[in-house]
């Protein structure tokens, strides 16, 4: 349910790291806690963020929460498809269901993010 | 997930456990949220049927010879049309006209009436209620921890309650009860009601009997596609349907008027706590009316969330709000002055920092056919 290749936050979200560009969505624990989203609030491409800032939203049928940047820098690409159709973070949270993708301003906050494992653990 | 220890528990919450309910504090019950999940537990309800545990719900009996004329007091609804065996939904009013609670009230005969109010409610009113019956020739009594409550509710609910209780449902019309039914064995009393918009019933048992009951439903379902639904979908579905929840279209500072429910007051039937009140408030017009809008840009309504007008002035705000999963759209109530309620008026609704555009909409919002 956690993938080894990911590194999670606190705040329930995963980031994938390629060539300098993070891939983000919130995890399979978020998505359970939440129950069936409705619905998804992304930011613009180009848009510029510092770790820990409130960039998104998603809301389930009775919960709205703000989803966190993992990491500074900049929103190359929000997955549109998301927005039409919000389940897709129900479904397949590691998959179709990606929020952002993130140009990074400062690869060593990579360094504190967790492990599968460590985040696994968190969640006991 | 068991949150706290000193949550009060319905007789029905190992059944809750035993099918998966996520369990939440309500108002200091601890009750499902869900099951497999909101939506599902809806589409089921509107589909077919769901089966949910409302025992949290307050049960307040009045009898003796003024009991009729004690309870047509205490209610904005004329009292003194109903049948026995026949149930009323009725406000209830503070004297200024503002709400103390919504429910329905069943005559079992003209010294005898059950009043089921709601669970967060439920001490209030019965304190409110005895306080008020002091001057009428009546007993008060609070029945509440003596009675659980099942609601089976869609349009499968006759089927299923067909198949264990010892008489058709069929015959119990809507807004009507039967006090001496056999549920799988068990003594109850069923009425033709609910809280979702769909066909159904809600069925009164003792405590010791309510998970004999429940499973016995839960069998007699199997084939029909029935669900254990929790709170999160008894919410969206009365939603849809526009029914009022106490503490969001209704409360001490809300009346009845203003809650669009004038059909349940009766200002010309005899006296009433408030009538005055409400009476005046009608002639000088009212300050504020609920209305319900759709979303015309993406973003969900959400309780609390301000409400303007074109020009961008707050003028109100959104009582209840939420994804439709029948109608598929973000709709929501609120409450607007009374300038502001025409079908097609253009509203705004703050969501988080932006204005985003509605338009007011007839409700309810769904209304099942036939």
């Amino acid at each position: 349910m956690y993938p080894e290749d990911l590194l999670y936050t606190e705040d329930h979200e995963w980031i994938k790291v390629e060539d300098g560009v993070a891939t983000m969505g919130i995890t399979d624990f978020a998505q359970n806690e939440l129950g069936d989203i409705v619905f998804v609030e992304l930011p613009e491409e180009d848009e510029e963020f510092d770790q820990g800032d409130a960039m998104g939203v998603v809301e389930s049928v009775k919960a709205v929460s703000d989803i966190y940047m993992p990491v500074s820098g900049t929103v190359v690409e929000a997955n549109e498809e998301v927005m039409d159709a919000p389940e897709l973070v129900n479904s397949d949270p590691y998959g179709e269901g990606w929020l952002v993708k993130i140009q990074l301003s400062d690869e060593s906050q990579l360094d504190a993010l967790m492990s599968a494992e460590d985040y696994e653990a968190s969640l006991e | 997930m068991s949150e706290g220890q000193d949550l009060r528990k319905t007789p029905l919450f190992d059944i809750h456990e035993k099918y998966g309910g996520k369990i939440i504090d309500f108002g200091g019950w601890a009750l499902p949220v869900q099951y497999e999940g909101i939506l599902e537990e809806h589409r089921a309800v509107r589909e077919a049927a769901g089966l949910f545990d409302v025992s949290h719900m307050g049960e307040v009996r009045v009898t003796g010879p003024e009991a009729l004329a004690c309870v047509d007091f205490l209610l904005t609804n004329d009292l003194s049309v109903i049948a026995d065996n026949q149930i009323m939904y009725s406000p209830m009013c503070y004297p200024d006209g503002g709400t103390v609670d919504d429910l329905l009230t069943y005559r079992v005969g003209e010294n005898e009436f059950l009043m089921v109010v709601n669970a967060a409610n439920a001490e209030k009113d019965y304190q409110w209620i005895a306080e008020q019956a002091a001057a009428f020739d009546v007993e008060v009594v609070d029945e509440s921890p003596d009675t659980a409550q099942l609601a089976l509710q869609g349009p499968r609910a006759e089927a299923i309650l067909r198949a264990v209780a010892d008489r058709d449902p069929a015959d119990i019309g809507f807004f009507r009860f039967d006090a001496d039914v056999s549920v799988a064995g068990h003594a109850a009393l069923v009425s033709r009601t609910g809280y979702t918009g769909e066909d159904g019933f809600e069925i009164y048992c003792a405590p010791e009997d309510a998970p004999g009951i429940y499973e016995a439903l839960m069998e007699a379902g199997e084939d029909h596609g029935l669900q254990p639904a929790g709170l999160g979908a008894r919410d969206t579905l009365r939603f849809e349907a526009a029914l009022p929840l106490y503490g969001q279209e209704l409360g001490p500072d809300i009346s009845p008027l203003e809650a669009k429910l004038g059909f349940a007051v009766k200002l010309d039937a005899g006296d009433f706590i408030g009538r005055d009140a409400l009476k005046r408030a009608k002639e000088e017009g009212l300050a504020k009316r609920l209305v319900g809008f759709e979303m015309q840009e993406r973003g969900v309504p959400r309780t609390g969330y301000p409400i303007y007008d074109t020009d961008g002035e707050e003028v109100g705000h959104v009582s209840s709000g939420s994804f439709s999963p029948t109608l598929g759209k973000n709709i929501g109530l609120g409450f607007v002055p009374p300038k502001m309620i025409k079908w097609g008026t253009q509203l705004q609704i703050g969501v988080r920092k932006r204005k985003l555009s509605a338009v007011v909409v007839k409700i309810p919002f769904y209304q099942r056919e036939g």
